[in-house]
């Protein structure tokens, strides 16, 4: 018996077995130590439980959940910067067009997210309260005074990053939910959803890193081995948190080679690859501050 | 992902493939890599013409994307090489990132993919005059903006969970790459009209809209004739 075949057998009888389980990698990781500390006899029995763990945990949202997720995510990124736009001497005149297309991009993302909903017999969500402050309501949270013409560069651009790259990573993490909602539609629409999906999540990436530009912070995340957060707002060190893995697929890629043939930086390693938040992780990190509860 | 069996085995003189196939144990559990055998089970066609990818399914979408990442690094690593004259310190610093990363894009497909991987592909880039910016920053952002449309086109083919979420991990680098080199020929075109639509969506293309501009810089022509292309 070869434990690493087990997955394989298991699909033949259940074909969405690495679906359901791939939610709860964590505990799939587990099997390889395991395998070395408890006898083999022992192993299947485990494994089994670890079976009907995954899948009663793994519910995986529906189609339009996933989308009035994403409408609620867009509603607080447009919300921001249509506020921002019509705030008094805030955005310099330079970078009011700059701003602006960003504007544009969400405020479309909330007509299209409401159209597709829309389209496949959903309800979609009303807009969230909101604070931008990140006070739930109280106007008065730490990122007070962000409309206030002179914080542009001290406040407003800053909560702007966190909300595009949370955004980035917020659509990421729905990739496979939606693959797992693959089999419940039609084939056109399981592609129009996802490509729709990672559309938006690669122009949130392009706004993230126009941001960054603006700031002064390098386009893309790079994260310590210790901090995912590289912007230097500590209040969103929730929001970074994760970035600085460096396995992917299995893989620690700080081995792979670089181009002079040495091991790869750690800063490098976490710049190449944006990492997923789930969505109980995402609403953690706005509902209650910029979300109002 | 390392146990303390991998660790206790691993050691340094244990080859770079079987390490990683080893590693890929945990590959496998995941879903990543569907098998665990070490037989090579994605014979890659090699014409005259070129190379395909091969039968239709996550191996062949895998090695698409290491087509590209392998096009995309061989482009950084000749500008870093053979900077445009005049080149700022900060472009230098910043187009010497973008080849890291493409680096490790490629390493990582090469190394996940261990025996079925397509072999490396040589580049052709004579069209492409190094020595100005405006010719290399605008291959750049054709190269990168080809890269995003690529992933978000490709996406819906892929079968496994993980690998869905490892392209998107990628694809998100890329459309970083990318809005900083159109922001670098042009301020603020980062999310222009060429690459997003009016529903604030970035542009898709299909495996054979971007296999036929790839193969316009490869003399290793890559097909995916399971894919509706097969190279001129």
């Amino acid at each position: 018996m070869n434990l690493f075949n087990i997955v394989e057998e298991i699909e033949k009888i259940d074909p969405d077995f690495s679906d359901k389980v791939n939610p709860r990698r964590a505990a799939i990781k587990n099997i390889t130590s395991f395998g070395s500390k408890v006898a083999m006899a022992a192993v299947p029995f485990a494994f089994g439980t670890m079976i009907k763990r995954a899948v009663a945990q793994t519910a995986v949202p529906s189609v339009v959940d996933i989308l009035n997720y994403a409408l609620t995510l867009e509603y607080l990124e447009s919300g921001f910067y249509n506020a921002g736009v019509a705030a008094p001497g805030l955005i310099p005149a330079a970078d009011l067009a700059y701003i602006k297309d960003i504007q544009d991009d969400e405020n479309n993302h909330v007509t299209f997210l409401t159209n597709v909903i829309k389209s496949v017999g959903g309800t979609p969500a009303t807009a969230p309260t909101v604070d931008f402050t990140a006070g739930n309501g109280s106007g008065n949270g730490p990122f007070k005074g962000l409309f206030t013409a002179g914080n542009y560069t001290s406040l407003f651009l800053k909560v702007a990053l966190a909300f595009e790259d949370t955004g980035v990573r917020a659509y990421k993490g729905q990739a496979e939910n939606i693959l797992g909602n693959k089999s419940k539609v039609t084939a056109d629409l399981y592609k129009t959803v996802l490509t729709s999906a990672l559309s938006i999540h690669a122009v949130e990436a392009r706004h993230a890193s126009a941001i960054r530009s603006l700031l002064g912070v390098t386009p893309w995340i790079t994260s310590t081995a210790s901090k995912g957060n590289d912007t230097g707002v500590s209040l969103v060190d929730g929001n970074y948190d994760g970035e600085q893995n460096v396995t992917q697929g299995g893989v620690d890629v700080t081995t792979l080679k670089n181009a002079s043939g040495g091991s790869t930086s750690v800063a490098v390693a976490t710049a190449s690859f944006d990492e997923p938040l789930s969505m109980s992780q995402v609403l953690a990190l706005l509902v209650g501050s910029f979300i109002v509860k | 992902m390392k146990t303390e069996s991998q660790e206790s085995i691993s050691g340094a003189n244990i080859a770079r493939r079987s390490f990683l196939r080893y590693a890929g144990v945990g590959i496998a559990a995941a879903g990543l890599l569907a098998t665990a055998s070490c037989t090579k089970d994605h014979p890659i066609i090699t014409t005259n013409k070129g190379i395909d990818i091969g039968a239709t399914g996550d191996l062949a979408i895998l090695n698409y994307a290491y087509a590209l990442e392998q096009l995309e690094a061989a482009f950084y690593t000749q500008v870093v090489l053979t900077p445009y004259s005049g080149i700022p310190a900060n472009e230098l610093a910043l187009l010497t990132s973008i080849r890291d990363h493409e680096i490790l894009h490629r390493e990582f497909f090469k190394a996940a993919l261990g025996a079925n991987a397509i072999p490396a592909l040589t580049v052709d880039f004579s069209s492409i005059n190094f020595k100005d910016r405006a010719a290399t920053l605008g291959a750049a952002k054709a190269f990168e903006d080809t890269g995003v449309t690529a992933y978000d086109g490709a996406g819906y083919l892929i079968g496994g969970g993980a690998y869905l979420t490892l392209a998107g991990k990628i694809v998100s680098v890329e459309a970083r790459h990318a809005a900083l080199i159109s922001n670098l020929l042009v301020r603020g075109s980062f999310a222009a009209s060429d690459q997003v639509d009016a529903n604030g969506l970035n542009k898709s293309a299909s495996i054979a809209e971007v296999l036929k501009i790839a193969n316009t810089y490869l003399k290793t022509k890559v097909s995916a004739s399971n894919y509706n292309y097969v190279a001129a």
